[in-house]
Parts: structure tokens; sequence; C-alpha cells
């Protein structure tokens, strides 16, 4: 680990403020302090946002949207009531994620911002074009089995790590940030990039940009969801996909839907080809498996995870089942 | 004795230290002027260092110095070669004696500072070039180039005929002939191999994570010239070692050459990512296996042939076949082994090294024939019921298998199971059962241990072997209480100390069976001591009697004939005004080398122990998740000297053979030969949520063939069938028959 000092602003202001050049801001540390360790991340200093207060509060705003600051931990949010009630799947994204002394350090800012688990990415043995621009991808030609098979690039297919981020695809929020120009707001779906020729650049914030807090909306078919997802052991381990789905049947007819995928995409990845074939359809197997197709058109298989694009098929064809109330 | 403590369930004397923090493992003890080491290791496969620059790292305040081969002290070569007497694990690689290169991941400098953060900041500093050259990196390119070794670790026979099998194969009514392949396998012990070194003039003190303190502490002082009275080892306490901390690797020696090179006291730890390369592994395998039967199931031939891979700088040939030659009853039998070089770690006995793979191979492949043959799985195992070693041609010194098989079939439900693979439903589940044999040799080694009784009616036993985490110091207490007639309360056990007398090395499942009667022996003649005392001093109510006729009885020595006759070890004691007595015994038997003067009991008799693994699966028919819903072993391992650590290290066993048959798997990157998976996110282990519901059970009848004790080890036999058992339940489940671990999801979709 390279040596680093420690910034602990009482403000929101002061925080930002001190957010220059290779400095990094730590919430949780789960994931900064473990890339730290590694070399992978060597910030010169790191800004602890721990101590702003008001960004650990969840509030339901008169217009039924429910804001969710930064600093809330995992279980907090996935253990409200009301989220609990409201949002099932980002309940049970967010418990499915990691352990429960994890999800006890957790933040809701730092688990967006979580950084991919390609092997070769947590490695600076190996060339990566996320860690050192322009070094190359040992990935595509090696070891891929947990990497992306939607949106990924020549230069990049690592796979988007978060659960919760999968709930959160489906649910859209708008994501709070305030910055060195002042405070605005962006879709949620702005948030992730894609790999493209820049897999360095994972989002959209501006250098030293806070993030505050997220809106969800009122949503309220979101009532009727579910986040299911497979991987190798029972607990404590990442997707290989994960299906999160809302959906609003009326009389066997499908309304509304919500789709995003995880495990798969290299970024959260919401479908809304899948939601297009769902709205107007009936509930049911034949319905599900359609929009499943369309959900994974266009995927490209590496030799490892060819795999993921059939399982996530067949998660999502449950989960819907689960949400229809098939299963 | 009715109220003997040996077979209670009684709780680990060490458990509460341990979960109070209070236990101190080799990388936990603080001393003045504590320096640290942070290894630093190569990033090629194969080649020479082209330069090391550690300037940087050295102009850090704190640092205080970078350890490699170009500055570092040379050694000697190790003498010997067994693991009971110390064996490092590279006999062609001493640590930091060149610049070259034959695995990625071999350790090529420490860089030592006063803090654990600025050593390790300071490795990051340290700037290596490398002239790489082409490596060796995959088993299957070279498997025909693959040679033919005599023998393996500890002389054990490699190729084993007897028969004639091709012919009988080609003549066989039924035949199966598949191949099942096995992955790089890490022990990942929770503690890391840690050392901290410390050298007071030309003396030094060790304390290291280890298997083997007697043969770590010798070959300390081999490789580093020095006379071993100069060296004390020391591992009180040691995280898991699962046959990784078995042979020396690095870690070890370089410690105390870190701290020869800064002058100050090292400790030394991998870090986890270390474990993948420099510190043991199990073998991948390529293993055929071929069986012929009759139409009753009688088997006409036995085919194992393995391929298994090594480094380039010492030979371990994963021995998959060794219990292949005696678990059936089979005129015709060739078990073979090849291995091929490769430019990797050197591997390594993993628990059950060669059993474990070996029986999941077999095992299946006995499955595979009762399938064909349309014959239950058990059946056909006992129509082919070894009554003695059909290699050794000698009877087995107690087997009682047959009840292992009827027992663990109640267990879980045997006779419900509906032959016809992928018939069972559990709500949306596939349901199957599936089941294999377990077995492991009985090992037995020379062990000498020394009892102290002293005045105030404690006892101590010292005996330099080790507890790796099983259990050790709690059974020996029951031991030694039991033959001193002492509450256990009254009796320590210390181990892991170099200056004790010499106690058998952890491998092979044998100190209980080696140490064991050691203790009890060294225990008896202490009371034979104080019988002898108390029979010649007037004051003592058992003055004139014989001394054999009088023995130890609740915390004292009384007539056998009169049991009120006698006193107490205190009274006599202090009567007699002394501190103490105490005695050393020597129990020099021996099963590994069992025709060398060994008595006629161990020379006539194959020693082994045996189990039957149940395993009952649930199997998701779309997303093919698997959860082991049940798992049952029977075992036949002799007397149970405690129902706690025995059920313990069955279930962790099994949890390990789970793990082998569904998750665990080290991958390679196939370009450059480097391990990927090289963590514990990467490196999946099970958790509790995959755990079933286990039923574990002893036959629990002594082998008083092997010593008066009647225990047979214990540590490894668990994970073996367990593998083959999880794959069994899988076919039956899905009709699915995957060969190639671990039984990943993928591979069970269509
Ligand atoms: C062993 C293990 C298993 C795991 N398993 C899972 C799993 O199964 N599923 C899953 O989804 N996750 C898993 N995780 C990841 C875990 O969810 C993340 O580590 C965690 O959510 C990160 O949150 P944090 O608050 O600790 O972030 P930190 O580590 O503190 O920060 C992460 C990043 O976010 C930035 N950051 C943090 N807060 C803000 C903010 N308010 N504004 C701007 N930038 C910010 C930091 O600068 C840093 O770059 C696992 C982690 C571990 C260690
Ligand atoms: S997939 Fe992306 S993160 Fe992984 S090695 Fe390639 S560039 Fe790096």
């Amino acid at each position: 680990m390279y040596p680093f000092t420690l910034i602990r602003p009482e403000s929101p202001a002061a925080a930002i403020k001190n957010a220059t050049k290779g400095t990094k801001f730590i919430a949780g540390g789960t994931n900064l302090v473990d890339l730290m360790k590694l070399d992978i991340e060597t910030p010169t200093a790191l800004v602890d946002i721990n101590g702003l207060e008001a960004f650990n509060t969840i509030e339901t705003l008169p217009d039924g949207r429910i804001r969710v600051g930064a600093l809330v931990k995992n279980s907090a949010l996935a253990w409200h009531s009301e989220i609990a009630r409201r949002f099932p799947l980002l309940s049970q994204a967010l418990l499915s994620g990691a352990s429960p002394q994890l999800r006890n350090m957790a933040t809701t800012g730092g688990n967006m911002l979580q950084r991919t688990r390609c092997y070769y990415f947590y490695d600076p043995a190996f060339p990566c074009n996320k860690r050192v621009p322009g070094s190359g991808c040992p990935a595509i030609d090696g070891y891929n089995r947990n990497h992306a098979v939607l949106g990924t690039s020549e230069h990049c297919i690592a796979s988007h790590p978060s659960d919760m981020c999968v709930a959160l695809a489906a649910i859209d929020p708008r994501v709070m940030l305030h910055g060195p120009r002042g405070e605005r707001s962006i879709a949620f779906a702005e948030l992730h990039r894609l790999p493209g020729s820049t897999p360095h650049l994972e989002n959209t914030l501006l250098p030293g940009e806070l993030i505050t807090a997220i809106e969800l909306p009122s949503l309220p078919f979101a009532v009727h969801s579910h986040y299911l997802k497979v991987r190798d052991r029972a607990s404590y381990e990442f997707a290989l996909a994960s299906a999160a789905v809302a959906l609003d049947i009326q009389g066997g007819t499908i309304r509304a839907a919500r789709i995003a995928l995880g495990g798969v995409g290299t970024k959260p990845w919401r479908s809304k080809a899948a939601e297009k074939t769902l709205v107007g359809a009936a509930a049911g197997d034949a319905t599900y498996k359609i929009a499943a197709d369309a959900a994974l058109n266009g995927a490209i298989p590496h030799k490892h995870n060819a795999f993921k694009i059939e399982l996530a098929k067949r998660t999502l064809v449950r989960t819907l089942n689960i949400v229809g109330g098939n299963a | 004795m009715n109220n003997e403590i040996t077979g209670k369930p009684i709780d680990r004397v060490d458990g509460r230290l341990k979960i109070t923090g209070g236990a101190q493992y080799a990388a936990e003890f603080p001393m003045k002027d504590l320096a640290y080491g942070v290894a630093i290791t190569a990033t090629i496969a194969k080649g020479h260092i082209a330069s090391i620059d550690t300037r940087a790292a050295e102009k850090i305040p704190g640092v205080f110095g970078v350890l490699s081969y170009k500055n570092s002290m040379s050694l000697h070569f190790p003498q010997g070669g067994d693991p009971g007497s110390g064996k490092y694990a590279e006999k062609d690689l001493l640590p930091l004696q060149s610049d070259r290169i034959f695995y990625d991941g071999q350790m090529i400098a420490v860089a030592i500072a006063d803090t654990f953060e600025k050593a390790e900041y300071a490795a990051s500093l340290v700037a290596i070039t490398y002239e790489p050259e082409t490596a060796v990196l995959e088993i299957e390119p070279n498997a025909s180039n693959a040679r033919q070794p005599k023998t393996g670790l500890g002389n054990q026979p490699m190729q084993t005929k007897r028969g004639d099998a091709s012919t009988a194969l080609a003549n066989a009514p039924v035949t199966i002939d598949y191949t099942y392949t096995t992955p790089v396998y890490h022990h990942n012990a929770m503690e890391p191999h840690a050392t901290t070194a410390q050298w007071t003039g030309d003396e030094l003190l060790i304390y290291d994570s280890t298997q083997s303190v007697y043969g770590s502490h010798s070959l300390m002082a081999n490789m580093l010239g020095l006379e071993p009275e100069k060296v004390r080892l020391i591992a009180l306490y040691i995280g898991g070692g699962f046959g990784s901390k078995g042979f020396s690797w690095p870690n070890t020696v370089v410690a105390a050459m870190a701290s020869k090179l800064v002058g100050k006291p090292v400790q030394l730890a991998l870090a986890r990512q270390q474990m993948f390369t420099t510190a043991g592994r199990r073998s991948q395998t390529i293993q055929n296996v071929s069986l012929g039967a009759d139409r009753d199931g009688k088997l006409l031939s036995i085919r194992h042939a393995s391929i298994v891979e090594t480094s380039f700088v010492d030979e371990f040939i994963e021995p998959c076949g060794v219990a292949t030659t005696m678990l059936y009853a089979c005129p015709n039998l060739e078990v073979t082994h090849k291995v091929v070089n490769l430019n990797r770690g050197t591997p390594c006995p993993m628990r059950a090294p060669g059993e474990s793979v070996g029986t999941y191979a077999l095992e299946a492949a006995m499955d595979e024939l009762a399938v064909k043959l349309q014959m239950d799985p058990i059946a056909l195992r006992l129509a082919n019921y070894a009554d003695e070693d059909p290699q050794k041609k000698k009877p087995f010194s107690s087997k009682n298998l047959r009840e292992c098989y009827e027992q663990g079939a109640a267990a879980i439900g045997w006779k419900d199971r509906n032959v016809q693979p992928a018939s069972m439903r559990q709500g949306r589940y596939l349901v199957g059962y599936g089941m294999a044999t377990a077995t492991y040799p009985a090992n037995r080694s020379a062990s000498t241990a020394r009892a102290i009784l002293f005045a105030d009616g404690r006892a101590e036993i010292e005996c330099c072997t080790q507890d790796i985490g099983t259990g050790t110091y709690t059974i020996m207490t029951q031991i030694a209480a039991d033959a001193l007639s002492l509450p256990i309360t009254k009796v320590k056990v210390k181990l892991g100390d170099s200056d004790f007398p010499k106690g058998a090395n952890s491998g092979g499942s044998q100190v209980s069976a080696s140490v064991g009667p050691a203790i009890r022996a060294a225990a008896i003649d202490v009371v034979g001591k104080l019988a002898k005392l108390a029979v010649q001093d007037t004051g003592s109510p058992l003055h004139g009697l014989d001394e054999k006729t009088i023995q130890a009885n609740n915390s004292g020595i009384y007539s056998s004939a009169e049991p009120q006759r006698g006193e107490s070890f205190q009274a006599l004691l202090s009567r007699l005004r002394l501190d103490r007595i105490d005695a050393l015994a020597t129990t020099n038997v021996s099963t590994r080398a069992p025709e060398a003067g060994q008595p006629e009991a161990i020379r006539n008799y194959s020693f082994h122990s045996w189990g039957a693994q149940f395993i009952r699966v649930l199997v998701d028919p779309d997303l093919y998740t698997v959860k082991i819903d049940k798992a049952v072993s029977v075992m036949d391992i002799g007397k149970v000297l405690n129902q706690k650590t025995a059920t313990n290290q069955i279930m962790g066993g099994m949890i390990f053979g789970i793990g082998m048959a569904l998750m665990e798997s080290s991958v390679y990157d196939p370009a450059r030969g480097r391990v990927v998976t090289r963590d514990l996110a990467n490196y999946l282990v099970p958790v509790h949520a995959d755990m079933p519901v286990f039923d574990i059970r002893f036959i629990d009848r002594p082998d008083v063939l092997i010593s008066p004790i009647g225990a047979r080890g214990i540590g490894e036999i668990g994970i073996t069938g367990t593998a083959a058992a999880v794959a069994n339940a899988i076919y039956h489940a899905t009709g699915k028959r995957v060969r190639d671990l671990p039984i990943s999801l993928e591979k069970l979709m269509d």
C-alpha cells in the first residue's frame, strides 16, 4: 500500500474542496481499501466522508419518492421497512450481496462505484486497459469466466459486480451529485459508462463530485418485484447471472415492466428491449422466453463465459415467473 | 477402566484460549525490535532475473534492507528428504540462491522494515526486470512426454500390477472406460505460512507454522549449517495445514536469512496471493479408469492410469491410484502414474494425497459400472468386498466396512431411492442420492514422549509433535489423564517445541496412533516408578507389595487386589520429598516400514481405515445450482478418542470434498502460467450457507493390532469418497455425468 494522508472534512463543501486530483473519497472502504492494498488504487489522500451525517438518512418525500443518503449502509437500506415493502427487489439485491459484516460497512454511494472483479484487473502483474489505459486486455484471450457478455468492447469485457445496482437499474432513481461546480442530478442509467475505448472511465461523475443521495421514484408496481441471483455457492459470492424484475400485471396482461440483469453486463444492465416485448403481452412462460431472448440479443460470448447467455435467460425467465406468480 | 475420559466428547482444552485470541501463532510473538518482512515473487514463469533495483525501497526511512540472491547467505543443500526428519519442498530451488526462475510466484526477494506497512510499500518499489524463457505451462500438450516414475513419496510404488488387466478387460462381458479430470487445488489453511526468526549470537529461535516441528527444526539446522542444539523451533498453535505445512517452504529459512541480514528478529507471513504459488498445492490430474466385470458385478479387471504434474525443481507425484490397489477384490489390476514437469510451483501432499482425487475417479467409475450392470451401487461394492488386502495378500487389521454401508444406507434413506436417474423430485428440485467408499491407510510411526508428575498432583506431558488445529492437545490430555488416573484439569500437554522429545509429524493422519501410545507408555512408566518407590517405602500403605499388582487410580496408586489400599500421588511424593517423577518412553512401531524389526502384528497385517459416504442433493432443473441437502458418513477408524473432535475432523474432510466436487479450482492464465484465482474471492470454498445436514457416525471398534490405544488416524479419510458421492448423487438427480471437477453449473446445463 502506498502512503496517503487522511482528511476528515466536517461539511460537504469541505469534502469537495479537499477532493483534488489524486485524492479519493472513502465511505465504507470495503472496496477501496482492498484495491489500495493491492496498489491498484494509489490515492495520495483519502477524504473520509463518514462524518457527513446529513448523508446518512432515509426519507420519504411528500410525493412518495424516497431519498436515500449516500452514506446509508447497505444493511440499513435493505432492512428499512418501507424499502422492503415498496421495493422488494432492492432489499433482496442488497441482502444477496457480500456478507453481513460487509453490508454493515458498505454504503449506497460506495456500492454504486465499486469496481470490477475481473481477475486481471486485480493483479497489477498483468496488463489491463482499465487499470493502465492502453496496456491491453489479457482477459479476452485468457480466463474470462466471470466476465460480461453484454456491453463489451474489444478493449474490456469486465462485468459490473454490484447486485444493488441491478435493482437500481430497474428502478432508475435520480442520482444526486454535489461538486466544485454545484449540485446537479442525473438518471441512474447515466451514471455508469460502457467501456468502449476508455474502460478506465467508469462513470460520469465530474472531478471532485460527490454522490450525496439517490431518489427512488414512487413506482407503485415495484411492490410486485423480485431479485434472483445465481452463483457458484449459496452466499458470499458475486453473481454469474442475476435478474431484477418488477411487473405490473392486470387481468393477465402485462401493463408495465422493469427488467435489469447482473453478472452479464459491463454496467448494471437495464433491458428496455425486454421490457418492450412484455408490455401488452399475456403474462406467462412463452412471453417471458421472448423477453429473455430480447434481453440477451447481441450478447457476445468468450471462451469461458458463453454459458452466461443461456443462464441469464433462464434466470430472467425464472424471475419473471416468480413475480408473475407462477413459481 | 469404565470411567475412562478417552472417548468422551470433552471440549477442546485450548478452545477458550483460541476463541479469546490468547493462542499464539507463528506471526504473533511480539518482541523488541521486531522487523517485518514482505516477500516479493516472480511475475514470469521461466527465465532469469535481469536486474533488481532496490534503491527507491531502501530510501524509505524505516526500511532495513532488501534480501535477494544478490546479498543472501549461501544455504547448505538439505540432506535426508523424509518429511519426518525435515523435507524442503523444492530441493532444486533453495530460496534466494540464484537469479533463475522456475515458476510464476517464486519467492525472489524480501523487503524488511520496522513496520509491516513500510515493508509492503518498500516491496512494491523494488523494480525487477527479467529475461524470460519459454515455459511449459500445460499437461495436455506435453502428456506424450510424460515420465513413468517407479516410486513416489516414501518409496511408495507408483506402478502396480497383478494378473493381466488388459486381457481380462478385453474378455470381460461388461466394461466401462472413462477419463476423470481434477484441477489444481490449493490448501488455503486459514493461517498463512508464517515464521518469526530471532538470532542471539549464533543461536537461532524460530516460531514456525509447520506440521513437522521436529522436521522443520532439523532442516533449518541443516540448511543454515548450524548444530541442531543451536536452533530451537516452536509451533504452539497452527491454523491448519492440510499438508501444505508438512514440507518446508521458503518462508521459514528466508525469515532466518532476513533476520541475519538486518540483525533484528524478523516476522515473515505470506500474503494470501502468495499461498497460491510458494506454499504447495495439489497436482492437476487426468485419470483414466477402466473396469471389467462379469454380469453379476464381480470385478475381473481394474485399470487406473493417471497423469499428474510436478514442477521442475522437485518431484511430488499425486498418488491417485494407490487406494485402487487395495480397495476391491479383483484378480487383475494395473495402476500406473505418469508425470509431466511444468513451470508451476511444486505440488505437495494435500489432505489425503492420492486417495482424495483417486477415490473420486474410482468411485465415480464404480457408479458408472453399477448403472451399466443395472445393479445397486452398494451391492456392487459388496460383490467385490476385499476381506484381505488383495495387493499385499495380508489380512486387514480390522475392517467393518459392511456395517458402514448398512448404517449409512439406513441413515440417508437409500431404500427410498428410485434407481432411475432424474426420476425423483422435491418441489421444483431434482433429488439425487449418491454413495462412495472412503478409505485411508492407518499409519503409525515412532514417537517419544516424556511424562512428568509433580508433587502437587499435576502432570505434564512433553512431546515434539504438534496440534495443527485438529484437537491433538485435547485427545493427548485425555490419554494421559487415563493412564495417570488424573482428572484432565490436572494434566497439561505441551507440544510444538523442538526441545521436547521427538514425536511424529502431522502427515498421513498418524499423530493419534503414533504419539498417543508413546504418551501412554511414558505415563505408565511414571506410575511404575511410583509403585516401585511405594513398595520400598515403609511409610506407604503399599509397602511390601509386589509392584506389579499396583495400578493408578483416582489420582494415586492402589493395590489392584485391594482397591482401598494405596495413597495419592501427592501423599507419596511429599512424604518422599520428591518434586517430581518423570519418564521418557519411545514406541518404535512403524506401519510405514513394516519389515524392519517391527512386531509381528505390524508385519502380518495391512492397516487401513474405512468408511461409507452418502450424499443427497437437490438440483435446480433449469439453473443447475446444486444444494447438498444431507451428508452421511459412517466411519470405521478404530477407537474414537473424542466424539467431538472426531466428528469435527470427518465433517471438515467432507466439506473439503464438497468444495472439491462443486467449486474449488485454481486456474492458471493460459499465456503466462500465473494463477488468476489467487484469493479467497476467486478460489471458492464452501460457506455455511452451502452446508447440508450432517450425520456422522462411527463404528467405534478399537483396532487392537495397531496400538494399545486402538485408534487409527482420522484427519484425512473424511475427504475420500466425498467428491465421488456428490458426483454420483448429481448423476442420479439429473442423469448427467460430469467427469471434470469441479461440477460447476455450466457443465450441467445443456
Ligand atoms: C469479500 C467481498 C464480497 C463482496 N460481495 C459482493 C456481492 O456479492 N455483491 C455486491 O454487490 N457487492 C459485493 N461486494 C462489494 C461491496 O458491495 C462493495 O465493496 C461496497 O458496496 C462498497 O461500498 P463502500 O462504502 O465500502 O465503498 P468504498 O470502498 O468506500 O468506496 C468505493 C468507491 O466509491 C467511491 N465513493 C464512495 N462513496 C462515494 C460518494 N458518496 N461519492 C463519490 N464517490 C464515492 C470511493 O471513492 C471508491 O472509489 C463484496 C465485497 C467484498 C470485499
Ligand atoms: S476485462 Fe477489462 S478489467 Fe479485465 S483485464 Fe480486460 S481491460 Fe482489464
